[in-house]
């Protein structure tokens, strides 16, 4: 007897986890206060109408919304304005909210001087998945990139080597953290067996590093045959 | 905060030089010769291989035996724990934050439930803080432990590995009196603890303290001043202050560049601003000054946990919030009502009010960041774990560049990765 709950709570596995109730227009959080967060102050007067929104969420976390174009501009002079010296990056990741709702890039700063904590988003449309990378700003941010480009399929321009990170080079089933992607993957089982046993050097080594063993590689491959 | 320097330690070496340095083989430089250099050679190192620490994968390009690039391959434990978040209610996924780093579980069952309680806004009890402060600070030596015993075997001390796996087995014996499992603890839930502590095991936790503080001193005198320690790790994988902070290393691995950030103090949750301890800070940023932080952090660490033990309160381990906390098994046997209510928390879960929070702790090896999204459902929208050995693996091609091959394994274990994490 097929049971209807229990298939309710599957839910997911083969069309992803479905959009989030929430109302896209309005941001988490109470209204922050400029005051509050001398950042937030000193964000407002110099970019000006460029500060989307400001919230406070869980009780004392400060995030501001800033226009994905801007991203850079207003990165870099939170690391190198004396007054404020974001010099450490603690995380990038994404947050996607499911149902055609755009996807956000966070980012979380750390002023090791002045001991502040700030979250800036930036909202990108799922028709422009593109945003400029942060890696001129803090080295840091190479490899938590490479992660929302794999899970997410945000593109970074400029970043210096964006290739997947945590799925292999050759997987052709999508960005597994968006919501419409089902938590089984995209192809079934025997397929994704038939790919795994049949993956060629080109698949476990980048061009570049091809290009260093020179075509080695390809005498290696004859002798094993 | 003491900034404390490692010279100590160094002048105790009984084998000193006139010039204060220890006495060690001079390292005769290769004539260069041109006929032979020119060519690269590409090595590919692990996945299979027990100095990679898991299933990490390394490819360098070599010039003889000198590391000339170093390119990291992750991925091959990529489970994806976030997507599997996803699907789980907020107490579900506690089972899966311990088996990211199951070196140190405790820290990480503790880290997530802390980031959802600041999400709901729910304040766990005094006796909670305190049993998390201590269980968080044994789980930070037992990892540490693990790292000592592996990096000395690593780089060909087996001793060590043997005397520090002793100590892990006493803390394994602890998981196991509190939680039933000696590995993948998830001890935690949103607004306490799974149970109490067990009878007995503050007297065990002494115990361990007092044997574990004998074992490192053994461990010193075996390693600290020893000519082929310092040999293979001074001076090697030396990373700069600005350098470190660009990268994003957190914990000892920055700490040992000199720069005192650590979560505990900078940004106390938990009212570590009430505990006396130290935080070790390094000169050099090399593999050395990296050992010696993350010994002194052991000491330091027993030393809160004896803090907590004196302060331990008495009174419930849980919140008095029936939303979170499931009534007691005697009355789901007796009572209507209690059954209902616990079917209900177990089936639908709890829920969170819309918003989000990020919460970083100090975990053993680094800053461990949790971030929970919630729409006001009893699932969350996102899970994202910022992990410290991802963001410091990073920074080996950095570290390594320029090194012989042999201390890439020095370097690499010098980090304390731990693969579960990194991977996710």
């Amino acid at each position: 007897m097929a049971d209807k709950d229990f298939e309710a709570g599957l839910g997911g596995l083969d069309e992803g986890p479905g959009a989030s109730a929430t109302d896209p227009e309005a941001p988490f959080g109470e209204a922050g206060h400029a005051a509050d967060h001398p950042t937030v102050a000193a964000l407002r007067e110099r970019f000006g109408e460029a500060i989307q929104h400001h919230v406070v969420v869980a009780g004392d976390e400060h995030v501001v919304h800033i226009p994905a174009e801007r991203n850079t501009e207003i990165l870099r002079w939170l690391k190198e304005d004396p007054e404020q010296r974001y010099l450490y990056l603690s995380d990038i990741t994404a947050v996607d909210f499911g149902g055609g709702r755009p996807l956000e890039v966070v980012y979380q700063l750390w002023s090791m001087e002045l001991k502040r904590q700030i979250r800036l988003k930036a909202q990108l449309p799922l028709s422009a998945l593109e945003i400029d990378s942060a890696v001129p700003v803090w080295k840091a941010a190479d490899w938590l990139e490479r992660e929302v480009f794999d899970l997410f399929g945000i593109t970074f321009r400029g970043h210096p080597d964006l290739r997947r990170i945590m799925m292999p080079d050759n997987y052709a089933e999508g960005h597994p953290l968006r919501k419409d992607f089902p938590l089984r993957g995209r192809f079934s089982r025997a397929e994704q067996t038939r790919r795994a046993l049949s993956m060629e050097v080109e698949d476990y080594y980048t061009p570049e590093e091809l290009g260093i063993a020179g075509d080695k590689h390809r005498h290696g491959q004859e002798a094993g045959a | 905060m003491s900034k404390r320097t490692v010279e100590y330690l160094v002048t105790r070496n009984p084998e000193m030089g006139l010039d204060g340095r220890p006495v060690q083989a001079p390292v005769v430089p290769l004539e260069h010769d041109p006929e032979l250099s020119g060519e690269h050679m590409l090595l590919n190192i692990g996945p299979q291989h027990p100095a990679t620490h898991g299933v990490l994968r390394l490819v360098v390009e070599l010039d003889g035996e000198t590391i000339v690039r170093c390119i990291p391959h992750i991925g091959f434990l990529h489970s994806s724990f976030e997507k599997l978040g996803e699907y789980r209610t907020w107490n579900q996924i506690i089972p899966l934050t311990d088996r990211m780093d199951y070196l140190a579980p405790l820290i990480y069952n503790c880290a997530y439930a802390m980031a959802v309680e600041k999400l709901m806004g729910v304040e766990v009890t005094e006796r909670c803080k305190v049993v998390r402060v201590m269980l968080m600070e044994m789980d930070r030596v037992f990892s540490h432990l693990l790292w000592i015993g592996t990096t000395a075997l690593d780089i060909g001390a087996m001793t060590v590995f043997l005397y520090t796996f002793q100590e892990r087995e006493r803390v394994y014996d602890l998981h196991e009196a509190l939680t039933g499992a000696r590995i993948t603890t998830s001890a935690t839930r949103i607004g306490g603890m799974m149970a109490d502590l067990p009878p007995g095991f503050v007297q065990g936790v002494r115990t361990w303290i007092e044997s574990c503080r004998r074992t490192l001193d053994e461990v010193e005198t075996l390693l600290s001043n020893n000519n082929l320690w310092i040999g293979r790790n001074r001076d090697v994988g030396a990373i700069s202050a600005e350098d470190a902070i660009d990268y994003g290393l957190t914990g000892p691995n920055l700490r040992a560049s000199g720069v005192p950030y650590d979560v505990r103090k900078d940004r106390p949750y938990y009212d570590y601003e009430t505990y006396d301890f130290d935080v070790p800070v390094g000169e050099h940023g090399d593999c050395y000054d990296r050992y010696l932080c993350r010994m002194e952090e052991m000491r330091q660490s027993m030393n809160i946990i004896e803090q907590a033990i004196e302060r331990l309160p008495d009174g419930p381990i849980n919140v008095d919030d029936p939303r979170l906390i499931l009534p007691g098994k005697k009355d789901v046997m007796t009572d209507m009502a209690s059954m209902i209510h616990h079917f209900k928390v177990v089936m639908e879960g709890v829920n969170a009010p819309a918003g989000e929070s990020w919460f970083g702790v100090e975990s053993s090896k680094g800053e461990l960041g949790m971030y929970v999204v919630s729409d006001g459902g009893s699932k969350p929208v996102r899970w994202r774990v910022r992990g410290p050995s991802f963001i410091n693996i990073s920074a080996l091609p950095k570290m390594v560049e320029g090194h012989l091959l042999a201390d890439v394994i020095t370097v690499n274990a010098s980090l304390d990765i731990v693969l579960g994490e990194i991977d996710r």
